[in-house]
């Protein structure tokens, strides 16, 4: 995947800044395979717009170069880059209907009158939309709207589309049937989509890949089940999915496992060494709460006690929160099989295995 | 439940007809809404439905003539001009009485209705009443008072004064609008053009719609790109250009045109540049200003923030990301503007073109003041007949031409864009 000749989409060494103070987008490499349904995740200021506008030609890279198909693309104005996009709120042309909207791409590329009114209604089909043609955007519901700027930025066959955040406008059912729709439509063309949201929920659903921004940074690059499973760093762990966290400082490294003493004395933890490179370093540890076990142990470590200071019940399980080694936030899942018989103020015994505790950064 | 809901007329709770509690239920908000708008309408009916009404009715209006002359103008009507060339004596008899028993106000008034018809009628009149005053100190009624009022003024002889009167025995006269359109009657009540160097209104009339499409079309080319920077310049910078904007609006308006009238005439500051830079010999400096250039040049400024205004309101709703999409999709800048942003800018552009043209078309100060003897448009005409002549009459058949163009242009408007697409703000 980092061979250039792969890589359909790759940013080189990027920075921008806006002002000639401030980085939003510091040292940018990555690339993105043909087909591939790419989303840059991130909390907002954290430059994966930018990033977009960038690949899009709305923005011009302080330094480095994006390339497309091996050729650089900084001196291509927007308009021949052949790149499709929707916008965040869609950005269809209020006085023209959805055929008008649709043809605008393929008459500007003087494309024949029969040739656009087939690509028109071909595309207007893929999204559902078939009997919509004439109407104006205003006489839409937000999900048509959505629908159409989608055909809109597919129509005239780009070379890859653009997605900022184009789901923000929705409602959440919404939301989660159009993930499933792009992500259909995705698989069926096989077009190569770069995809901006803060939402890792629909991050998760939808993509071959994510990077997680953050600070104008990459903070890791990889699949879904990596990202939540594998976190690098705190921010990763912290931002994707819940996760529970204890600080302490390693103690001992042995191999691929560490030993971690925690803060205030509460113990000591045996944890995967992740993010950590000597003894005496402090370090954060990433536990996800389906998977602490409870009222069992742990023949090898990291036996813990919790007491119970609140019980939401959610139906298929019950949700836990637990003074944990003074981590007042500690949640646990506990699957809703009958018999939970705990009450709020209880001590609990809890066990994790080292593996899947994660030592990273703080 | 089902039987409630499937039977015709709807019945509430207890019984009674929907229909008529929800109209008990809403009648006391509808009264409160009514009071509530009720001063408005009022002023609105005093200041503005009653003048206009008013205005309407005097262009057409002659009943004051009628009610001085009846007996004379009923009279008249039985006058059969084929077979005889004067009136018949009742006309005389009747004018006679009416001049010797009317009241004097109301007759001067009469006297200046007739002199619009023709004129020479105010002094045949004044010298026939000094005559008729004095048979009737005397007692000495006349026998045959055609005769009389002959051997008083011979004009009565004349059968053009006669036929002049015609146009006057009728409650309602269509005089003013042919007067204001530089149109009058011969003496045979066939409506002819006015002498060629009496003729003004007409050329006036196109002056003034040259001049307000003239004005709209300038602000327009140069409200633009104001507007546009006004809607998409930083805050800050924005903020800045929009206090130059309206800083007119604070500004008497005498005081703008007074300064133009400095900057533009022929030893001002624009001319003295031009000399100055060599462009202009000392000889020939431009006539800017007491001409048609001057009410262009004066107009042009003090009504563009009119076209600004509602453009900018309009701009400034307009998502910046649509250029970007256009752009996006393949079009150029220059297609993406005409294709995807000025379309969108029609209301604004609209809305803006009808009131710069509105108020153009009725303007009055500047020209007045830097039109000097060409740039005059049709409110000087209408302000000289409401002060000097106070031929109201006339005044309100030109106001109501006035308002009647607009309310053309406005149609015209309406078909072509449609007015529900006009857009202030």
């Amino acid at each position: 995947m980092n061979d250039t000749s792969q890589s359909f989409v790759k940013f080189e060494k990027i920075d921008k800044s806006y002002d000639g103070e401030v980085l939003v987008v510091k040292n940018l490499n990555l690339d993105i395979a043909k087909g591939e349904f790419v989303t840059m995740l991130g909390p907002s200021g954290s430059g994966k717009t930018t990033t977009l506008m960038m690949l899009a030609g709305f923005e011009t890279p302080t330094n480095g170069e994006i390339f497309l198909d091996t050729k650089p693309i900084s001196k291509i104005p927007p308009y021949e880059r052949e790149i499709g996009m929707v916008f965040q709120n869609y950005a269809l042309f209020p006085h023209m209907t959805v055929e008008e909207n649709l043809s605008f791409p393929l008459e500007v590329r003087k494309i024949s009158k029969p040739e656009t009114k087939e690509k028109v209604q071909k595309a207007l089909d893929m999204v559902e939309l078939g009997n919509f043609g004439t109407r104006f955007p205003a006489q839409l519901s937000g999900g048509q709207q959505q629908r159409v700027a989608l055909a809109r930025a597919l129509v005239f066959e780009p070379r890859l589309v653009l997605m900022d955040e184009p789901l923000g406008a929705l409602d959440k059912n919404l939301r989660e049937q159009m993930q499933y729709e792009i992500k259909h439509i995705h698989d069926r063309i096989g077009i190569t989509v770069v995809y901006v949201t803060h939402d890792q929920s629909e991050a998760l659903t939808m993509s071959n890949r994510i990077a997680v921004f953050n600070d104008g940074v990459v903070q890791q690059l990889s699949t879904p089940d990596i990202l939540y499973e594998k976190p690098e760093n705190s921010f990763v762990a912290k931002f994707i999915g819940e996760n529970n966290t204890l600080n302490g400082m390693v103690t001992d490294i042995n191999g691929e496992t560490c030993t971690v003493e925690l803060d205030n004395g509460f113990g000591k933890v045996k944890a995967l060494k992740i993010n950590v490179n000597e003894k005496g370093d402090k370090t954060q540890l990433s536990i996800r709460p389906e998977r602490v076990t409870i009222d069992s142990t742990n023949p090898e470590a990291n036996n813990f006690e919790g007491k119970i200071l609140e019980l939401i019940y959610l139906g298929d399980h019950i949700r836990a929160r637990l003074n944990v080694c003074g981590n007042d936030e500690f949640i646990v899942k506990v699957p809703n099989e009958g018999s939970f018989s705990h009450k709020e103020g209880d001590l609990l015994n809890l066990s994790w295995n080292p593996d899947d505790v994660r030592a990273l950064d703080i | 439940m089902e039987d409630c809901i499937s039977t015709s007329a709807l019945l509430t709770t207890d019984g009674v007809p929907l229909k008529q509690s929800l109209k008990k239920a809403e009648r006391k908000n509808k009264l409160r809404a009514f009071l509530l708008v009720f001063p408005l309408l009022l002023f609105i009916i005093v200041t503005f439905v009653m003048p206009i009404g008013d205005m309407l009715f005097r262009s057409v209006d002659d009943s004051q003539i009628n009610g001085v002359f009846s007996n004379t103008f009923n009279e008249y009507k039985k006058w059969d001009k084929e077979k005889d060339v004067l009136p018949p004596e009742e006309v005389y008899k009747a004018l006679f009485e009416e001049l010797a028993y009317g009241e004097k106000i109301q007759i001067g008034r009469a006297l200046t209705r007739m002199n619009y018809s023709k004129s020479g009628w105010k002094s045949l009149i004044k010298t026939t009443s000094r005559e008729i005053k004095k048979a009737v100190k005397k007692d000495e009624l006349p026998n045959n008072y055609k005769e009389f009022l002959i051997s008083a003024n011979d004009k009565w002889a004349d059968p053009t004064f006669w036929y002049a009167m015609g146009q006057m025995v009728n409650n309602t006269t269509p005089i003013y609008y042919w007067n204001a359109l530089d149109r009058t009657y011969d003496q045979d009540q066939n409506v002819v053009m006015q002498d060629e160097k009496r003729r003004i209104y007409i050329k006036t009339w196109i002056k003034t719609l040259k001049i307000s499409v003239y004005v709209t079309i300038f602000c327009l080319i140069l409200g633009f790109p104001v507007a546009h920077l006004l809607a998409n310049l930083p805050l800050r910078y924005s903020n800045l250009l929009m206090i130059f904007v309206l800083l007119p609006f604070w500004t008497s308006l005498l005081v703008r045109t007074t300064a133009w009238i400095v900057m533009l005439q022929q030893n001002g500051v624009i001319n003295g540049i031009l000399v100055w830079l060599g462009i202009l010999s000392d000889d020939g400096r431009l006539q800017l200003v007491y001409n048609e250039t001057g009410t262009l040049i004066a107009m042009t400024q003090i009504l563009l923030p009119f076209m600004i205004l509602p453009l900018y309101s309009v701009m400034r709703v307009i998502p910046k990301s649509h250029m970007r999409a256009a752009q996006n999709l393949g079009a150029k800048p220059a297609t993406a503007f005409w294709r995807v942003y000025l379309p969108q800018t029609i209301p604004g552009m609209s809305a803006g073109g009808l009131l710069v043209f509105v108020l153009a078309i009725g303007y009055f100060i500047t020209p007045e003041l830097v039109g000097g003897k060409d740039g005059k448009l049709i409110g000087h005409w209408i302000a000289y007949h409401l002060k000097t002549t106070l031929n109201w009459g006339l005044c309100a058949a030109l106001g109501a031409i006035l308002l009647g163009v607009m309310l053309i242009f406005y149609w015209l408007y309406n078909k072509i864009v449609g007015i529900d697409n006009i857009k202030l703000g």
